[in-house]
């Protein structure tokens, strides 16, 4: 191993100074980005990724609407700088198109799309930096996007990795982590507890598995109170900057502009 | 930036202001529910028990308890909980005046855009076509369509009816709406505009103004009552028509100006009325703020600090 980075120390710190359990800086980012009737940008660390939700709107593909519910399409773009080397990815790369579709089947559970038949809700998600725990930052900041955009949801969902070195748990992983240890990446749902993604791409003890999964269940936890904080900091200053708030049906003011000709 | 410590800890980061923030179902007294104006929730958040409380709009129920779905802000009429989103597409009801935009022809109706879940559907039958008040529609007046509205085309109408999907269906049976002109388009978000006595609004600069309930606002060069198309003689040549009048430069000027304090209120989530909009007016005027200098922060921040603090 010699020359390698030691992916845990013997004083129990990791490569970039966090303790075993311990979650990268989160930073979230709710305003107004362009015309998409939601964004967010996230920051988990390293990772950044910028995510638009536009919808629910005319689904523009007749093919894919759906007469009892709408159709959640999502498009996944990785910017050629955000890998330290510079590498331009095709839209149509496997691995990419492989990660809209786990964010797509994570948050089709969780939308309540019966209340939009026949439209379609996109998603696209922008990855601007990476350094590992990606699918996190992509399905946490596409839970704020949506959000944000006012489209309703069951829960929030809470995404972290977790991983294992030899026999000690770790969460949240850097991208050098995640090259050398076994990881799994898990979303769940805090309120209930629910489980809407398990995926792993590496190998993973089976006697591991447990303690992992519910570490990073736990961890959800910790994600959905920074979520849930920026939410509602960002709709209490709207609502501020809006006065008093709006009012129900007042009946005092009516509509009157109709046919008089 | 925010940084953990070991974990698992973190209590809930709640400030003292967001008191029912905790698991528990929040109290949902009468005169709490009055006194507290608007309380916000988001989606997960149980808001009360789903036996006392019916559920409205942005909820759901879920183990005998009304769960809100969506973040805004807490209504309750009687025994009635909504939760009215702060940020989302508008919602049509009928009645509403709404303008749109068409983006396709099909056979005896057109679909409108009109920032709604789905497009409007505006029906050849319900739209007034030229040579008389009414009368049959014709197999002449099918081919024509593209000669009364074709793609792109804004335009002004009222919400008629929903068809069984929930699909919006419009008219311009009216002399006030129909084909839009001599001024240009705003976008803001559709909870930004109030429902008002009318929603075709003049200011004294010599603009025309339509606050569409869904977010569209068309600014325009005024248009005399008397030379609005005729009462009797309606001229289809004139309501169809795809040109443009003369607009002077004051007039463009103003329009613009118009068009930049509704981005900036608009930015600043500030419910749009006349009443604000002139106020604003007159300051741009009184400052010398011209359509360009609107958009830079610190005129902008300014403009909203002084209409707030007046109206």
């Amino acid at each position: 191993m010699g020359s390698r980075v030691e992916i845990l120390n013997d004083g129990g710190f990791r490569s970039d100074g966090r303790r075993q359990y311990e979650l990268r800086d989160l930073t979230i980012d709710l305003s107004q980005q362009g015309v998409a009737d939601g964004s967010a940008i996230i920051t988990h660390g390293l990772t950044q990724v910028l995510v638009s939700v536009f919808g629910p709107r005319e689904a523009k593909m007749r093919s894919q609407t759906m007469h009892d519910r709408a159709n959640i399409n999502v498009e996944v773009s990785v910017a050629a700088f955000s890998t330290g080397e510079r590498r331009k990815r095709s839209r149509g790369d496997k691995r990419i198109l492989e990660m809209a579709a786990t964010i797509k089947s994570t948050f089709e559970p969780v939308v309540q799309t019966s209340l939009y038949p026949r439209s379609q809700i996109d998603v696209f998600v922008q990855v601007l930096q990476q350094d590992g725990g990606l699918l996190q930052a992509c399905i946490n900041g596409t839970t704020l996007a949506l959000a944000n955009a006012g489209i309703p949801l069951l829960d929030f969902v809470c995404a972290v990795t977790g991983g294992v070195h030899s026999t000690s748990p770790m969460l949240d992983l850097t991208l050098l982590e995640e090259n050398d240890i076994p990881h799994v990446t898990v979303a769940v749902m805090p309120k209930t507890g629910k489980v809407t993604l398990v995926t792993m791409e590496t190998r993973l003890h089976v006697e591991r598995f447990e303690e992992i999964f519910r570490l990073a269940c736990e961890a959800g936890k910790v994600i959905h109170a920074e979520i849930k904080g920026a939410v509602r900091e960002r709709t209490g200053r709207l609502v501020a900057a809006m006065g008093s708030g709006p009012r129900a049906g007042g009946g005092d003011l009516q509509d009157d502009d109709a046919m008089d000709g | 930036m925010i940084s953990f410590a070991s974990f698992p800890v973190q209590p809930d980061r709640g400030d003292a202001r967001h008191s029912p923030d905790g698991e528990e179902p929040m109290d949902l007294d009468d005169d709490d529910f009055e006194a507290g104006g608007s309380k916000i929730t988001w989606p997960g958040e149980s808001i009360t028990s789903s036996q006392a409380y019916m559920r409205g709009h942005g909820t759901y129920v879920e183990n005998e308890e009304v769960v809100a779905s969506v973040a805004g802000t807490i209504e309750r009429v009687n025994k009635l909980v909504t939760v009215r989103a702060i940020r989302t597409k508008y919602n049509p009801e009928v009645g509403d005046l709404v303008v749109g935009r068409i983006t396709e022809v099909q056979p005896r109706r057109w679909k409108v855009d009109a920032n709604s879940r789905q497009d409007a559907v505006l029906m050849l039958s319900s739209v007034n076509l030229p040579g008389g008040v009414q009368r049959r529609k014709l197999e002449s007046d099918e081919l024509q369509m593209r000669n009364f509205f074709e793609e792109g085309d804004l335009l002004v109408a009222e919400v008629q009816a929903f068809f069984g999907d929930g699909t919006m269906s419009l008219h311009t049976r009216s002399l006030r709406y129909g084909k839009l002109r001599n001024g240009q388009l705003v976008t803001i978000p559709p909870i930004l505009v109030r429902r008002l006595k009318s929603h075709f609004t003049t200011l004294p600069c010599g603009i025309d103004l339509i606050l569409g309930l869904n977010g569209y606002i068309w600014v325009s060069k005024h248009v005399k009552e008397s030379e609005q198309e005729g009462e009797e003689g309606f001229d289809a040549e004139a309501v169809y028509s795809n040109r443009n009048d003369f607009i002077d430069d004051s007039t463009r000027i103003a329009i613009s100006r118009v068009a930049n304090i509704i981005r900036v209120l608009a930015s600043h989530f500030v419910p749009l009325t006349a009443d604000i909009l002139l106020e604003a007016y007159e300051w741009t005027v009184e400052n010398d703020a011209d359509a360009r200098s609107l958009l830079s922060e610190e005129v902008g921040d300014a403009l909203v600090a002084t209409v707030a603090a007046r109206a």
